[in-house]
């Protein structure tokens, strides 16, 4: 009794219907789709079809964790996993933007030069 | 008279686990998926970190083969699809859970497995193709970050489908508990968030590599 009654219970903390699994799922095959033949056709410029991939890609992120993840959709109130995504968001963000900046700045500082110096 | 009366009242409250009162199973249980989701947002720094080093490295090619010379996108796009697809099938599986279908939890799981495991085989099957034409991971830095950026997932979905063969062993002998469905629960998020990483994966790695 007490265990069916837990059950219950739990069931309600999980928040998938048919209808989110169905709508994630059209919506990201087209997503996928569309990104995929973005880059067999190629009817748009090198610089534009990245930044559009780059946008597809951050769409269906974005709905696999709504419709997939059920991200946000907790009804306890402090949202703790919102809460973590958006810290794990943060420090994602720091490292990569980060890396990339310290990188390249390196690259384009030390790689070049050398690489100048030595053809000299 | 009126006080053990009181008692025996609530008694019978606890026994039944009124839901006005917060229910001890359900407080583990949100634990259970907190603290496992909070392993999946270290695992997106790993992942992160790998995509980082991948954006790093892609061009030092070394005077070996780049991106654009290796990659077969039809491939790429075959696996991302079998991914999803195994990803909603595992979705309906939790669906079934909660009308206590215990054999169309087996089924779609195993529908899930068997897509997983088609995913798992095309890219073994890409890598032992690099590897026997000369371009495996210690030919440049390019090949080497490529190999462990996209053989991490792989690590990550094979383990993924030892840990849902014995789901699966456990919903047949077990049924849908409290326990069993909570480690479906658990699955579910991690089977997800695979199929998450990977859309970066294709986009970041297979797309970008051959523009």
């Amino acid at each position: 009794m007490i265990t069916d009654l837990s059950l219950q219970e739990i069931k309600k903390e999980w928040h998938g219907t048919l209808r989110s699994y169905i709508i994630g799922f059209l919506a990201s095959t087209l997503l996928t789709a569309v990104a995929f033949l973005l880059v067999m056709i190629r009817p748009l410029s090198e610089q534009i079809l990245m930044y559009a991939i780059i946008g597809l890609a951050i769409a269906q992120a974005i709905i696999q964790l709504l419709f997939f993840l059920h991200l946000g959709q907790e009804e306890a109130k402090p949202r703790w996993e919102t809460i973590v995504f958006c810290f794990m968001a943060v420090v994602l963000l720091i490292i990569v933007i980060g890396s990339l900046w310290i990188i390249s700045d390196l690259n384009n500082r030390v790689m070049s030069n050398n690489w100048e110096m030595s053809h000299d | 008279m009126s006080k053990p009366l009181t008692i025996h009242h609530q008694d019978t409250l606890e026994a039944h686990a009124d839901t006005r009162l917060p229910d001890p199973h359900q407080d583990v249980f949100s634990k259970t998926t907190l603290g496992f989701w909070i392993y999946l947002m270290t695992d997106c720094l790993l992942f992160a970190t790998l995509f980082c080093t991948y954006a790093v490295l892609h061009n030092n090619t070394f005077g070996g083969p780049s991106s654009r010379q290796l990659f077969d996108l039809p491939t790429a796009f075959a696996e991302t699809m079998i991914l999803l697809v195994s990803s909603v099938t595992c979705g309906f599986g939790m669906l079934s859970a909660l009308k206590n279908e215990k054999n169309k939890i087996i089924a779609w799981l195993a529908a899930s497995f068997l897509l997983g495991a088609a995913f798992v085989a095309i890219e073994l099957t890409e890598f032992t193709h690099l590897v026997q034409e000369g371009h495996s991971w210690s030919v440049s830095a390019f090949l080497s970050s490529f190999f462990t950026l996209v053989g991490t997932h792989g690590l990550h979905v094979s383990v993924g489908l030892l840990w849902m063969a014995v789901l699966m062993a456990q919903i047949f002998w077990f049924g849908v508990t409290v326990f069993t469905f909570r480690r479906l629960i658990v699955f579910s998020m991690f089977w997800h968030f695979l199929d998450l990483v990977w859309i970066f994966i294709f986009t970041f790695v297979y797309l970008m590599g051959v523009i």
